[in-house]
């Protein structure tokens, strides 16, 4: 029965010389590397705030519990088969016909019931601390709606509103600043992952969510859409700016103003409010009060966009004005069909929205 | 083994065109044929899902790769999962059943043949429906095609407003004619059990696998309403105005959840179960011991059936049920691990003390083992409601749900495939070629799916089309795929062995394998009455007490 | 070829009797069927009260006495029918049965008219508001399963007609009556939920 698998090794080899092609012939992608702490690598057993750090406790020991388990388990395996296995020179007679042992079946049963025991203890006493935290006096409250491929984050006491990058205080020296945000959907669920700070809390329309974090350590913190919306679920991406006190009232301030009005852009601000940019956007201070839309008050002040997908840089605002198809296909911005005159001239309006 | 006379069974198709062949399967009864088609057309399903896969892989091989644009992707990843779990998984367990249940029981057929043959044909249409939605769906302006609302679809993605064109529609009655073929095979498989077993064969005698299959089957009935329920809901509100889940009017997206996992969560052991059931006759007859603790087994098995329907909720973690609701469904999923547990206990003891035979049935046994292990080891870490804060919907909940489904479920019915494909076709399969397909998925296995338990771990979502570089994701990705190429050439060495060895194979007997239960006291293939005589047993190993007549079961038991 | 494990042994099982595959057959339907009017009661329970709109459940719902009894009745009928097949007195088993169709198609025509009014008078559709819909799918669900029960009746009416159905088929007929004897057992329990609880 000694037959051989393939007519001769080369056709083998040739074989998974042919995959390492597919490989290289399919790999023709590129990009641009991504920045925030730790170099935007967003480890959850790498917790920056609470509750992930709270969650990255309990999830040690739980680790810890089945490593164990595993430990003792795989190497019953291992040895079960070394020592019992059928060797060569055997006299071809059975084993001992062993029906089962009703002493080792009720250790087995224990054993496992005392460890459950002790989980649930560790679990119920970690939901409770995480999920039922009542917001401390005078707590930063926010609403984050989610969108079809965006989030819309407000600030309800604070009359600001803006997407995609949640800026919230730290807990420095001075005390806990929590932030506690209401979560919304204004189409499908999606979900708020932001996993250095927080486990993920799901956003579904006719709902509203509760989730709380108190992060320690200013910088960007990364995230991702973590429920399936559709097409660009993908391109969901959520920044949380976390500044010292003081740089976060800065920020307040300046996002409370109005829009500003440069001289310089009377042309851009003419061409976008001639076309129906309106209709989806609002400039606050302006006539532009559309709500489909991101509020473009202080775009300039973003870091990416489009929910993460390209960092906010001239080039990109003017390509993603001329056609936002090319950038996020599927995404709820048409083309607009623009001149290529009224692209440069919406483009400067948009940058002097600091 | 007893020496006998064999001979292979005349070659029924000699002197018969291929149509009359074809018009054979397309008339049969036979649970043994309805049992081959099951498994057949779920193999078919299993390449073309898994080509999925790997398409998919292909994409995430780098990031933000061009391979697949994002509503082919999503497509691809809904009907990757549709189509193993409920082309796949489910007709695979219904073909072992099928075709099992009768030959260990001592029976003829099955307590209903028509009824039997419907179902397979019922299914076989569901599973062609979904995929007519790549030709029959597409709609204006480029809305339809396949489903794309990932294999749970939930509410309100699913709705008109969100899902245009009929795409959502095949996904939904598609499943519905499926569903109704699991549903009439179930009974038909219940009423089997019940009522056909043969003299001497009292509950507590009858294989484990047919113990298993009892449990299953009635899991089936009761799981497979929540989903047909939710879908019918789903149909009345994308046709006739309905405001189930419809949050616009009061409705919440929130029950479709409840109402799809209360479904969704027995349907995982719905499909694991059977894979059990491999188990419990294979280790045995390779360890040559009897199942350590038969009554405990059929004990551990009821409960996780029963238990199994309360957890539900474990996938909702992250949806905002109070602490209350999360902590119950917490400890429910706790306690559903530990008849789970003892369950790999007993093999374990079943193994100890015996003369272990590394046969390829044994080796994918032994990685069902491993695997399983770790997976329900995963499945505890994501019944910590907190710890699920972090996990669920990530690259860790995929490696956790594909370790199971693949490395457990998908290695248990590979082990049962290489057991009983001899007694099915009259011929082995080629050993040598079974160690390259062991060794191969299993190598390619652990590439992709450890790799991606650390994907998750790192914050990398699910169902994402592509990803940016410096996310960690990288090189994890691109180990991931080349698991996957390699997984898939494992599986063309399997439809390489199938097919050359029903012609080519060793003649198997009726006994290849000293085994012990009734299927293996009649010819390899069995004649369409199944036993010349209906036997008569006295012990769970009627076999083994004619080979041991000095020292048999029924003295013990 | 020898089947050798059916070489006679030592021991003889005795009288060897299994429930009969029909009666395992039917339960696990109603099993199976049972299960998914529990989804839709849960979301008919669920809804109650959470209707953004349009006519609520006090406002129109006429509670269904004469078509419960109807069809609570039935289940007594197909009962005596049943009793005179085994008495093997065919004119008064078909008497019974018919008796059992129309007391159903009563039951039928009556959420029909009742349907008919909530439509027309008072606006009242599946596309009305949570109301409408929990409450038209969860009866015509059952409404449904009567109608399907009055089509597996009219068969055995007509079998009998032909003098193809005697004593000997008293199972596959009872087995009608159990199913018959479900959807009137469900109909207590949607008539619970849908006029006692819902309103």
């Amino acid at each position: 029965m000694r037959r051989q698998l393939f007519g001769n090794q080369r056709a083998l080899r040739g074989f998974f010389l042919l995959m390492l092609a597919l490989i290289c012939i399919i790999a023709l992608g590129h990009g641009e590397p991504v920045f925030g702490i730790d170099g935007g690598v967003t480890n959850i057993f790498k917790p920056l705030a609470q509750p992930a750090q709270e969650i990255k406790e309990t999830s040690f020991l739980v680790l810890a519990v089945c490593a164990v388990i595993f430990v003792v388990v795989a190497g019953l395996l291992l040895y079960g088969l070394i020592r019992f296995r059928h060797r060569a020179g055997d006299d071809g007679s059975e084993p001992p016909q062993v029906y089962g042992s009703n002493q080792i079946e009720l250790a087995w049963t224990v054993l496992p019931v005392l460890i459950v025991f002790v989980l649930i203890l560790v679990t119920s006493r970690t939901i409770a601390d995480i999920q039922d935290r009542k917001p401390p006096q005078g707590t930063l409250q926010t609403t984050i709606v989610g969108h079809q491929w965006w989030w819309e984050i407000r600030y309800p006491g604070l009359n600001i509103v803006t997407a995609n990058e949640l800026h919230v205080p730290a807990s420095d020296g001075r005390g806990p600043r929590p932030t506690f945000l209401k979560l919304q959907s204004a189409d499908v669920a999606h979900s708020f992952w932001v996993p250095q700070l927080a486990g993920k809390t799901d956003l579904i329309p006719n709902r509203e969510n509760l989730m709380w974090i108190e992060p320690t350590k200013p910088g960007t913190y990364l995230g991702n859409c973590a429920e399936y919306c559709g097409t660009q679920h993908a391109r969901m991406l959520i920044r949380v700016v976390v500044h010292s006190s003081d740089e976060f009232d800065r920020w307040v301030t300046e996002q409370q103003k109005n829009a500003s009005v440069a001289t310089n852009a009377d042309e851009g601000r003419k061409a976008f409010f001639a076309n129906s940019c309106v209709n989806c956007h609002t400039i606050r201070g302006t006539s532009a009060q559309g709500k489909f839309g991101p509020d473009l008050t202080h775009l300039m002040s973003r870091e990416m966009l489009a929910a993460g997908v390209v960092p906010n840089t001239p080039d990109n605002l003017r390509r993603w004005v001329r056609d936002p198809q090319k950038i996020k296909v599927g995404c709820l911005m048409p083309n607009m069909q623009l001149t290529d005159q009224e692209v440069d001239h919406i483009t400067a309006y948009l940058q002097t929205l600091k | 083994m007893a020496t006998q006379e064999i001979t292979i069974p005349v070659d029924r198709a000699l002197g018969s065109s291929f149509v009359d062949r074809l018009h054979g399967l397309v008339v049969t009864v036979d649970h043994k044929k309805l049992g081959l088609m099951y498994i057949g057309t779920a193999l078919g399903f299993l390449v073309v899902a898994g080509l999925m896969a790997v398409a998919i892989r292909l994409q995430l091989i780098i990031p933000n790769n061009t391979f697949l644009e994002p509503d082919v992707f999503n497509r691809f990843f809904t009907m990757h999962g549709t189509s193993m779990v409920f082309l796949v998984g489910m007709p695979i367990i219904a073909g072992f059943g099928n075709y099992l249940v009768p030959l260990m029981i001592g029976t003829r057929d099955m307590a209903f043949p028509r009824l039997n043959a419907f179902g397979y044909w019922m299914f076989l249409f569901g599973g062609l429906l979904l995929y007519f939605s790549y030709l029959g769906s597409p709609g204006l302006a480029g809305h339809g095609s396949a489903p794309d609302v990932g294999w749970f679809a939930y509410a309100p993605l699913t709705s008109r407003a969100f899902s245009r064109g009929t795409s959502t529609d095949y996904w939904i009655l598609s499943l519905m004619l499926t569903s109704i073929g699991s549903t009439v095979s179930a009974i038909n498989i219940i009423a089997t059990i019940i009522a056909l077993r043969c003299p001497g064969m009292k509950l507590m005698r009858m294989p484990l696998l047919v113990w298993l299959m009892l449990v299953t089957n009635f899991m089936i009935l009761l799981a497979l309403p929540g989903l047909s329920g939710a879908q019918i809901m789903l149909l009345i509100d994308r046709y006739l105005g309905a405001h189930f889940f419809d949050t616009q009017a009061g409705g919440s997206a929130v029950i479709w959840q409840h109402f799809f996992w209360i479904f969704g969560h027995p349907e995982v052991y719905i499909l694991m179960i059977p894979a059990f059931a491999c188990l419990s006759e294979i280790v045995p007859v390779f360890s040559r011991k009897p199942i350590f603790g038969y009554p405990i087994m059929v004990g551990a098995t009821a409960m996780i059936g029963l238990i199994s329907m309360s957890v539900w909720a474990h996938h909702m973690f992250t949806v905002g049920m109070t602490s209350v609701g999360n902590t119950f469904f917490a400890i429910s999923t706790f306690l559903v691990g530990i008849p789970t547990g003892i369950k790999i206990f007993n093999w374990l003891g079943t193994m100890y003390g015996g003369k272990i035979r590394f046969d390829v049935p044994m080796l994918f046994c032994i990685g069902f083992l491993f695997q399983f292990l770790i997976a329900g080891l995963t499945g505890v870490m994501l019944a910590v409601a907190p710890f699920n804060w972090q996990l669920t919907d990530s690259y860790f909940v995929v490696a956790h749900f594909h370790y199971t489904l693949v490395g457990a479920f998908l290695f248990g019915i590979f082990a049962g495939f290489y057991y009983w494909y001899p007694k099915a076709v009259g011929r082995m399969l080629d050993r040598r070629l079974g160690l390259w397909h062991f060794w191969l998925f299993a190598i390619g296995f652990h590439l992709t799916f450890d790799t991606e338990h650390f994907a998750g771990l790192l914050g990398m979502p699910r169902r994402i089309f592509t990803y940016d570089a410096g996310r960690g994701w990288d090189t994890l990705n691109l180990i991931a795929t080349v698991g996957a190429l390699v997984q898939a050439t494992a599986v063309l060495l399997l439809a390489i062995n199938i097919v050359r060895s029903v012609k080519k194979g060793d003649p198997a007997g009726n006994d290849p394998w000293d085994a012990w239960t009734l299927e293996w006291s009649t010819t390899s293939p069995p004649p369409d009455y199944n036993f010349a005589t209906i036997p008569t047993v006295r012990s769970r190993r009627p076999l083994w007490d004619l080979k041991h007549p000095e020292d048999p079961d029924w003295k013990y038991e | 070829m020898i089947n050798e494990a059916s070489l006679p042994l030592a021991f003889e099982p005795g009288d060897w009797t299994l429930p009969s595959p029909r009666k395992a057959a039917i339960v696990s339907l109603i099993l199976t069927e049972t299960t998914l009017f529990s989804i839709f009661v849960a979301a008919y329970l669920f809804y109650i009260g959470k209707s953004l709109t349009g006519p609520t459940p006090r406002e129109v719902l006429e509670t269904p006495i004469i078509p419960t009894i109807c069809l609570l009745s039935s289940s007594v009928t197909i009962m005596l029918a049943e009793r005179a097949l085994r008495r093997e007195n065919r004119g008064r088993f078909q008497l019974w049965w018919l008796i059992t169709i129309l007391l159903a198609a009563a039951f039928i025509g009556a959420t029909a008219i009742e349907w008919h009014r909530l439509i027309t008078v008072h606006h009242l559709t599946i596309s009305t508001n949570l109301f409408g819909t929990t409450f038209y799918s969860l009866v015509g669900l059952h409404a449904t399963h009567v109608i399907v029960g009055m089509c597996l009746l009219t068969l055995v009416l007509v079998f009998s007609l032909r003098g193809l159905v005697t004593p000997l088929q008293h199972e596959r007929i009872q087995m009608v009556s159990w199913y018959w004897h479900f959807v009137d057992a469900i109909w207590v329990i949607v008539f619970t939920v849908v006029y006692v609880i819902g309103r």
